[in-house]
């Protein structure tokens, strides 16, 4: 059982990631992507007023079949085989989680900052709501995420999700290193 | 009952992403900030495990299960590359979550996940409402 509960080694988990590509093509001809399931709920949910929405969400019901799959997977590896210990974390991160003020990182996430109650805080509202809002949007006008483009398209050579990943890298590195200190700074 | 094979596949994926840790808004943190391999030895031997898949799948025209001829569509560069890149990669530096992360976080039972991911399906319908306006 242990293999299940503890966290697994970058070499085992990357390379099963990769082989989700060649998985979903030669069992359903499905190009790897989950960003387009967003499209999809709006899809589903908001039909006919916008046409960047009016098409046949049900032809591509494959991809909501594969997110709620994912979600299923986080039920049984995070919550019934749940790694007991937290994230060993580097010294250095450890280092500068302390500098941001996050003292409890026993977690997958902040629990501090992501709370229900930390959503009528202003710190809370835009890290979860605005940046929720950023990842919808721009995943959508990127044309993908980091399945899609970073490794989809990167595994199929293609130059636009190259750009593509550099961007989401320089808007990370932008938001870590120049924006996010602010935000946690915030009194709020 | 077609769709069950992706469900199936989807469990898996979700199961992964959890025991590589890459779905934690610390280990997100920590990439940004280089200071762990983690992160970049999972997107790279992802990366790496991909690219032979795909190349061997062209090479040896492998077929899908059914029998098809197997066909992945170019992607075509726009400028929504560059800026909404660009905007996902600071949701991602603040969420700590790419969209398929946030579907394994609320299935692990941190329901407050659900905010985010309501917020990116919003984020999809502005941007679907506001497309035709921006540059492409």
């Amino acid at each position: 059982m242990n293999i299940f509960t503890q966290p697994w080694p970058w070499y085992v988990s990357g390379p099963l990631i990769g082989l989700m590509i060649p998985a979903l093509l030669i069992l359903g001809n499905k190009a790897f992507g989950i960003s387009s399931s967003l499209r999809h709920i709006c899809a589903a949910c908001l039909p006919g007023k916008v046409k960047f929405f009016d098409y046949d969400w049900k032809n591509e019901s494959w991809n909501l079949f594969f997110v709620f799959g994912v979600a299923i997977g986080g039920l049984i590896a995070g919550a019934f085989l749940a790694n007991p210990n937290p994230i060993q974390l580097s010294d250095a991160a450890i280092a500068s989680m302390n500098e941001l003020g996050i003292k409890n990182y026993s977690g997958l996430i902040p629990s501090e900052v992501f709370n229900f109650s930390a959503l009528l805080t202003v710190k809370g509202f835009i890290l979860m709501v605005v940046g929720g809002f950023f990842v919808g949007f721009g995943t959508r006008y990127a044309g993908g995420c980091t399945s899609g483009h970073a490794i989809m398209g990167l595994s199929n050579l293609q130059l636009p999700s190259l750009i593509a990943t550099c961007c989401f890298f320089a808007g990370g590195l932008a938001m870590t290193w120049l924006i996010l200190p602010y935000i946690m700074r915030l009194p709020f | 009952m077609k769709n069950i094979k992706f469900l199936i596949l989807g469990v898996i994926f979700g199961f992964i992403l959890i025991k590589a840790e890459v779905i934690s808004w610390f280990r997100i943190q920590e990439m940004f900030r280089f200071q762990s391999f983690h992160m970049y030895g999972i997107i790279c031997s992802a990366i790496v495990v991909g690219l032979i898949s795909v190349q061997l799948i062209k090479r040896f025209n492998i077929k899908t299960l059914s029998g098809e001829p197997i066909k992945i569509a170019p992607k075509t560069f726009n400028k929504g590359n560059v800026i909404g890149g660009f905007m996902f990669g600071l949701g991602w530096a603040m969420t700590g979550a790419c969209p398929g992360p946030l579907y394994a976080l609320i299935g692990s039972g941190l329901l407050v996940i659900t905010v985010v991911l309501l917020s990116a399906i919003f984020g999809t319908y502005i941007y679907g409402v506001l497309k035709d306006k921006l540059p492409h």
